[in-house]
């Protein structure tokens, strides 16, 4: 068993589908948090398998997508300076800015280093003690603790010329911040498998039961999202509201304990702006104050002014919210395409607008059990 | 950018500042940081992300999921509906 190849098998995944179809007696909408998730789901034409009824949208959950775009703006602002080293994983590079991306930045001379880890990046400031090493740290909750323990290590290692740009997210504000709107029409939720790997998913009960709608913690294989899929369904029919986990294999009800405890120490939750969305209270993280020395827009307080406006064309923000389809966009795939974004979904790979574009061309029937 | 994939631990390393491992993903090999996963055994998969194991990988619960999908897929068989498929139950 090597937990992969077990949730992509083609036949059992039809069968599952025939079993989705046998339950749903009505109109269904849900929504799927993670762009990981969003990803599977066109790669594999789920969509198109599961009957014409079940109505799967997409959520916010691309960190990529949903980072302000003044944040771009800043990091590209920081990387510009002769003596830093900005530190980014990849698919940041190509976030284009207003005027340009990181890569560009990188193309005139920059120096920037695409890092698998946040870790490295500390390591590279050790072996550059006269270089101020910055980490462009972006995420949900599944990537905060390993952002969190880089500052940690920092600290404790007395590296000082280490700080990260911090632009952390939170999902849960986010799915209230759908709930409560008056235009909302999701009736259930697949929850981030991974998030709910270090939170668990015990926050998730107040929401579902203030909002009466089941959420299913889901993993990202096709079998996953097949599954998830037909829980947050049954519970729709049976007029049932429960949190339940698909995810049993990785996700514990109270989540990674010791990496909620690191990232509680290092951040605090603060408001945040979301690409396409706006400002939702509480959303995110922040250094505390106690690490504030690692914070990069306190050691390049010049960056702080930066603010920028989006392109008035994209709809971005009603595609994150589950309200229009990507190609419902007058400007999809003509003025806005994944080498020239116009916004923020169309950014990254995860992203519902860069995905439909990438494999819509993919006939739904023969992707649906494929191998990766 | 939420991708996290499960991986084999081949060893454990406990002398530096941050209990470190050695992980397999199918045959690539990469150091990974395991200092949330308090029990980790070598042999044991964890699932990691950006360079940090953030959950072990249930093997028991595992096999009770593909359990519950495999029964998914035999009841094709048990309704019949080979023919009479789309009936519902």
């Amino acid at each position: 068993m090597r937990f992969i190849d077990e949730y992509r098998d083609q036949a059992l995944a039809q069968q599952y589908v025939e079993r989705i179809k046998q339950i749903t007696t009505r109109e269904w909408t849900l929504m799927e948090i993670c762009g990981g998730q969003t990803h599977t789901i066109v790669k594999y034409g789920i969509e198109s398998l599961l009957p014409e009824t079940i109505n799967l949208v997409h959520g916010p959950g691309c960190p990529v997508c949903v980072t302000p775009l003044e944040m771009i703006d800043k990091a590209i602002a920081i990387a510009s300076k002769s003596d830093v080293i900005f530190t980014s994983f990849g698919d940041m590079l190509r976030v284009p800015g207003s005027t340009q991306d990181l890569l560009s930045v990188k193309a005139a001379g920059g120096d920037i280093r695409m890092v698998y880890s946040p870790l490295d990046a500390v390591k590279i400031a050790q072996q550059n003690p006269s270089k101020t090493v910055v980490f462009f740290a972006v995420g949900f909750e599944t990537t905060a603790p390993a952002n969190a323990l880089s500052v940690w290590q920092a600290k404790q290692s007395g590296v000082r010329n280490y700080s990260i740009l911090c632009s952390h997210v939170l999902v849960p504000p986010a799915i209230e911040a759908i709930l409560s709107s008056s235009s909302n029409r999701v009736q259930g939720f697949l929850a981030a498998g991974h998030v709910c790997a270090v939170m668990g998913y015990e926050e998730y009960l107040p929401l579902a039961e203030k909002y009466r709608v089941p959420i299913v913690v889901t993993g990202f294989e096709p079998l996953d999202i097949l599954h998830g899929t037909y829980m947050a369904i049954k519970q729709l029919e049976e007029g049932r509201v429960e949190v339940e986990n698909q995810y049993s294999r990785a996700v514990r009800r109270e989540g990674n304990i010791p990496a909620q405890k690191l990232m509680r120490q290092v951040f605090e939750v603060t408001d945040r702006h979301w690409r396409g969305i706006g400002e939702i209270p509480s959303s995110g993280f922040r250094l505390r104050d106690e690490f504030s020395d690692f914070d990069a827009e306190k050691v390049f307080a010049d960056v702080a002014t930066i603010t920028v406006q989006e392109s008035p064309d994209c709809i971005a923000g009603l595609v994150l919210q589950g309200l229009r389809k990507p190609y419902e966009c007058s400007v999809f795939g003509t003025k806005c395409t994944p080498e020239h974004p116009l916004g923020a979904p169309m950014v990254s790979t995860e992203g519902a607008c860069a995905a439909y574009i990438r494999y819509k061309h993919v006939p739904s029937a023969s992707a649906a059990g494929g191998r990766a | 950018m939420c991708l996290a994939i499960p991986g084999k631990v081949l060893e454990i390393d406990t002398s530096g500042p941050l209990k470190m491992s050695r992980v397999d993903f199918g045959g690539i090999k990469k150091s990974v940081c395991v200092e949330w996963i308090e029990d980790v055994k070598v042999g044991e998969y964890v699932i990691v992300h950006v360079g940090c194991a953030i959950s072990k990988m249930d093997k028991q619960e595992a096999l009770t999921t593909l359990d519950l999908l495999q029964q998914m897929g035999d009841l094709k068989t048990e309704l019949g509906t080979d023919e009479g498929s789309g009936k519902g139950i």
